[in-house]
């Protein structure tokens, strides 16, 4: 079986097509309350780039070329591991106000009031 | 067969990665699946960098006298930048998030030039199209380095005024076009053609260093306002980056990953452009967050300044109330207290809902994060296009921190820069409390029809202790009570 991928001027142009093509269907269904999140997700995202630079380092022959590829590896997995933890956290905060703990200071029927207001809207 | 195995997997794992981001980015459409999203998309990443260990079964023959050392630079590299990333992103405060994300762009930005560099300084490129294709993504990353670089100064505050130059656009436009005749020269050469005046590799240390040097001149201009956009710009181009340098490698994941988080960048572009009032060209090549210079006419009626405390007792008896909170609102650190009171006003049965205008803060959707954090439900955050009919029929409009946004010059004053611009309709409401330092003018530099109408009270004040006395009239009204 062969694993190998080869991939010239049309078939290239076709998986740019299709992926931006995706990219603007998929990303416009991201409701503006989470842009935020969806901007570091999607920075996490090119963070794939850091696989380059592993390929690249791997093939280094040089002194020349090691240094560029470690610095390639450097910044695509800052960009990877940095994208991820911060995306996570922000995604982490959003919630109901179903799913809220109630706060201490407060008496108990804000939370019922909550949730039915809550119920309400929808 | 066996020789194939280690190019399978790292074609599947690809594959797969490729997979999860679309299906992660997907999960994002709502914030109840969105954690799950990351967490995916987190999956495909990790089996994506260990399957690229792979590659060492496939070296080519110069490379393999270097591979222990290789492998475990590539481990220091994975570990010493993934790790400082890891434990910078969990520490920084939600507030400095836009300088954050601008540097995590900047990283992959400087990851695609750093392999199209390996490409170019090895001449590992095959024929016309993949050197072409490699220049650009050099190219396009290392704008994206430098200019995300800056950006993270001024976002941070390192660089803290706009930095213009007698000529600017030219000096660009030199910079530019300077940096596309060197990459033109290097496609020349090392397709046979003799190289001029220079060897080859000195000239692609100019191309990279005319590309930095175009990134900074281009970002340095732009003021604070314009961060938004900016922002989203560089995402693309960091995205395109990465998808150019994935047709090289002949890596499809690089390419598929690399092109969505472009499309995503140039959508965000478009929609924060809008939210501005501002064609995306007019924000790529004219002065970046310039103050409109324009001569208004003068607004009738006076400004009416009323105690916090009476301010927030009107609230206290309002049915139904809509917060509009704005930058000045997360630069005073204001938003724990500002849920204090909006749970107060919901323990009094008052119905209490909060409308965020697009720029509202310094990247896309900032706000909604900092509400989140302060421990807002999201179901009580609507964005403009959501809640703007609302506020006819709403009795209190609570403007804290936001001035532009709110402008009903926008809707009608032919002649103000902001005229056209989407606004919240705060002005439509029973009542409106506007909470300010002082009678300053908002970021355009014009003055707020708003704050005269004859619904409009001003409560003057740092937002935090405004906040903090509205609290203690609630509650003294309570205790009376009781």
């Amino acid at each position: 079986m062969d694993a190998s991928i080869t991939m010239t001027g049309f078939v290239a142009l076709y998986v740019f097509m299709l992926a931006a093509f995706a990219g603007w269907v998929i990303i416009g269904h991201v409701p503006a309350i989470l842009h935020t999140p969806l901007m570091s997700g999607s920075n996490f995202v090119h963070g794939i780039v850091v696989v380059g630079g592993l390929y690249a380092l791997l093939n280094a022959s040089t002194t020349q070329e090691q240094v560029i590829g470690f610095i390639a590896v450097l910044l695509g997995a800052g960009n990877a591991a940095g994208g991820f933890a911060v995306t996570q956290r922000m995604l982490a905060m959003f919630q109901t106000s179903d799913a809220k703990p109630m706060p201490h200071h407060l008496h108990g029927h804000v939370h019922a009031h909550a949730k039915v207001h809550h119920l309400k809207k929808r | 067969m066996f020789a194939n195995l280690p190019q399978l997997i790292i074609g599947l794992a690809d594959l797969a990665a490729a997979f999860l981001f679309l299906y992660g980015l997907q999960r994002m459409s709502s914030p109840a699946t969105a954690p799950s999203g990351i967490l995916v998309a987190g999956f495909g990443m990790v089996a994506a960098v260990l399957a690229s260990f792979l590659y060492v079964f496939s070296v080519s023959a110069a490379a393999r006298p270097h591979l222990a050392v290789n492998i475990g630079l590539a481990l220091i590299a994975l570990v010493v930048g993934g790790g400082l990333a890891w434990f910078s992103g969990k520490k920084v405060a939600m507030t400095a998030m836009p300088q954050m994300v601008a540097l995590y762009n900047g990283m992959g930005g400087g990851a695609a030039g750093a392999i199209a560099a390996v490409e170019l300084f090895g001449n590992k490129t095959q024929g016309a199209t993949q050197l072409l294709v490699t220049l650009l993504g050099a190219l396009i990353g290392a704008v994206s380095l430098s200019g995300s670089l800056i950006a993270w100064a001024k976002l941070d505050g390192v660089i803290k005024q706009p930095l213009r130059i007698k000529g600017q656009q030219a000096v660009n436009a030199v910079a530019m076009i300077a940096a596309l005749a060197v990459g033109g020269m290097i496609l020349v050469a090392t397709l046979g053609g003799a190289p001029v005046l220079l060897a080859t590799p000195t000239w692609i240390y100019v191309f990279f260093g005319l590309a930095l040097l175009f990134g900074v001149l281009m970002t340095l201009p732009i003021g604070g306002a314009d961060m938004p956009v900016v922002i989203s710009i560089y995402n693309a181009l960091t995205g395109l980056a990465v998808g150019l340098e994935g047709f090289v490698l002949q890596n499809p994941a690089l390419m598929i990953a690399g092109m969505v988080v472009g499309a995503a960048g140039l959508l965000l572009t478009l929609l924060m452009a809008k939210a501005m009032n501002r064609s995306v060209a007019n924000v790529v090549f004219t002065n970046f967050g310039d103050a409109p210079k324009q001569v208004q006419g003068a607004i009738k009626g006076s400004l009416r300044p009323v105690e916090a405390s009476d301010a927030g007792i009107a609230m206290r008896y309002a049915s139904k109330v809509i917060i509009v909170p704005g930058y000045g609102l997360a630069a005073a650190q204001a938003q724990q207290k500002l849920y204090e009171f909006v749970k107060l006003l919901q323990a009094a049965k008052v119905e209490v809902k909060f409308a965020i205008h697009p720029v509202a803060g310094r990247m896309p959707g900032q706000m909604d994060v900092l509400l989140a954090e302060a421990g807002v439900p999201y179901d009580l955050i609507f964005q403009l296009e959501d809640i703007n009919d609302d506020f006819a029929s709403t009795d209190v409009a609570l403007v804290i921190g936001a001035n532009d946004v709110v402008n009903p010059a926008a809707r009608t004053e032919k002649s103000s820069p902001i005229f056209g611009m989407p606004i919240l309709n705060a002005d439509k409401a029973k009542q409106v409390y506007v909470v300010k330092r002082g009678e300053g003018k908002g970021y355009a530099g014009i003055q707020n029809a708003l704050f005269y109408g004859d619904n409009c009270n001003m409560v003057y004040g740092d937002a935090q202790a405004v906040l903090v006395k509205m609290i203690e009239a609630v509650r003294g009204l309570g205790a009376a009570a009781a």
